[in-house]
């Protein structure tokens, strides 16, 4: 594992230790450990199926998995995904997972966990949600889900939001808009975000995970390892402009 | 035109009985995954309870106010049967369907045999409300009371659960665990509150069509939840899983089918009874080959 100096100015919000995960057959992860540090965003990065997204979804219980997960000082990897979700963390997940027949009114009350919901901060962030409340989910565009999907996370108080993928398939125009969002979000709550797109990882990390085959091949400060183009190339099989 | 008229509603009580029985069937296939062949057996609890409280509580006045009483305890009974089969068999093999099938097959197979043990094989006469066996002339035809109160209560159990799935936070959960269990509890919520609930309804509505079963047939029988039990997996199927209208509709499809197949082969063909059910069956299979998601557009 190449290691570049890190920004870790506090305690870790959050500690993935020794994480194993099997599904079938495969060993997907194979004793991912890396840190989160509490406050902005750190990008979690690799090659497709190298499981990133796997990672994401160990750490909120929904698939089996072996290894230490803590939170905010506390170990959550015997806990249900309700309870560790309750521990205000809001996921954003690859395919949106909004519910298609629901309204967006219904989906966004759905996800209502707080005494009171920040539907201010959603509908100033995404004016278009209040307009097409009682519209059906499952009729919005891709680039609409996906401001729900956003949406859903950020009306609670989290603390830390797993965003997985979130300008995946989107237009550039939406992928900007996306960016912008996330940005102002990251003032708001720490950020472990999947994301493939390196031009938004470079305007919004400060830390980089690096997955490869199943284990962590580097971690440390995102704009060092951006500024690596060789180093990039070799873990993730794209050339830093 | 009396007999078409006669056919019809009659049919539409036999669809009320289906619709009972289908509609918790569907919803606990569509939130969690359960194929819930012990679901039958919710019925003949209910069934029996209605009888054998009917039976024991003889110092509550008339017919009428015994069965009422009766049923209402039977739907407790279902209600407590459903919930307790969720939290002491189904939970624990949460995600492990084989499991679940195998479990459920056994219950509905040993419930079955342990209720012919304690009462015997042979069905008992039960005793139904006067004004629930006689008859309203519609059109010409005489329909036996009864069927509109199954009717009745069948329309009542489908606005009642699509009042629950429209406005309530438990009805939003649990369309939503329909369409993806697992994004719900990412959000925080609790989605077995949800099994447990959408059990206990379903074990309700299973009761109240044993309850009502009593008076359609005159008797209570052991074997009476397995058989129809068949007919409400085709009504899932038809309907669309985890869809109420989808079922309420597939319901009304085949229990008014299954009486014309029955009248008319019988009397214009010259067919067995059973014609009926081999038409359901062949209805079914149109159904897939054609629509195979269900009326309601849900994939098994």
């Amino acid at each position: 594992m190449s290691a570049l100096p890190a920004v870790q100015p506090s305690r870790p919000l959050l500690s993935v230790v020794d994480l194993h995960v099997y599904l079938g057959q495969s060993h997907v992860l194979q004793g991912v450990s890396f840190d989160v540090a509490d406050g902005g965003v750190t990008a979690l990065l690799g090659r497709n199926g190298v499981g990133k997204t796997t990672t994401i979804r160990a750490i909120l219980g929904l698939v089996g998995r072996q290894g230490r997960i803590v939170y905010g000082g506390d170990e959550i990897q015997s806990l249900a995904t309700h309870k560790i979700a309750r521990r205000e963390i809001g996921y954003v997940p690859e395919d949106r997972d909004v519910f298609a027949g629901l309204t967006v009114d219904e989906n966004l009350k759905l996800a209502e966990r707080d005494a009171e919901p920040r539907y201010d901060l959603v509908y100033e962030l995404f004016p278009e949600l209040r307009e097409r409340g009682k519209q059906r989910t499952g009729t919005l565009s891709g680039g609409q889900q996906q401001m729900l999907a956003i949406a859903r996370a950020l009306l609670n108080d989290n603390r830390l939001l797993l965003v997985d993928e979130p300008t995946k398939g989107l237009a550039p125009r939406l992928v900007t808009e996306v960016a912008r969002v996330l940005e102002r979000v990251a003032e708001l709550a720490t950020i472990l975000l999947v994301e493939q797109n390196l031009g938004v990882v470079r305007k919004l990390a400060r830390d980089a995970v690096v997955l490869d085959q199943g284990r962590v091949v580097h971690a440390g400060s995102a704009p060092a390892f951006l500024g690596q183009p060789e180093l990039v190339r070799r873990l993730l099989s794209v050339s830093v402009a | 035109m009396s007999t078409f008229v006669l056919l019809t509603i009659t049919g539409f009580g036999l669809a009320a009985m289906y619709f009972l029985i289908a509609s918790g069937l569907s919803l606990i296939y569509g939130l969690m995954g359960v194929l819930n062949f012990a679901h039958g057996l919710f019925l003949t609890v209910g069934a029996y309870s209605t009888w054998w409280f009917g039976t024991h509580l003889t110092g509550l006045g008339n017919v009428t106010v015994r069965y009422l009483v009766s049923a209402l305890i039977g739907l407790c009974v279902g209600a407590l049967f459903a919930t307790l089969v969720e939290l002491l068999l189904i939970r624990p093999l949460y995600r492990r369907h084989i499991e679940q099938v195998l479990v459920t097959v056994g219950l509905g197979l040993a419930g079955t045999a342990l209720v012919q043990a304690i009462w015997g094989q042979d069905s008992r006469p039960f005793v139904t409300p006067k004004w629930m066996n006689e008859t309203t002339t519609v059109l010409g035809a005489h329909v036996p009371n009864d069927r509109w109160v199954e009717i009745g209560a069948a329309a009542a159990v489908l606005v009642g659960l699509e009042t629950f799935l429209r406005r309530t936070r438990y009805g939003l959960i649990v369309r939503a665990g329909v369409e993806n269990r697992a994004m719900v509890t990412a959000l925080g919520i609790d989605v077995r509150r949800a099994f447990t609930l959408v059990f206990a309804i379903g074990g309700v509505a299973a009761a109240l069509a044993g309850a009502l079963s009593n008076v359609y047939f005159g008797s209570v029988t052991p074997e009476r939840g397995t058989s129809l039990l068949i007919f409400a997996f085709i009504v899932v199927v038809i309907g669309g899983l985890g869809s109420i209208t989808g079922s309420a509709l597939a319901a009304l499809l085949v229990g008014v089918t299954q009486q014309y197949a029955n009248y008319y082969g019988a009397t214009s063909l010259h067919l067995g009874s059973s014609i009926g059910d081999i038409t359901v069956i062949l209805l079914l299979g149109l159904i897939l080959l054609v629509r195979p998601q269900g009326l309601s557009g849900r994939l098994a």
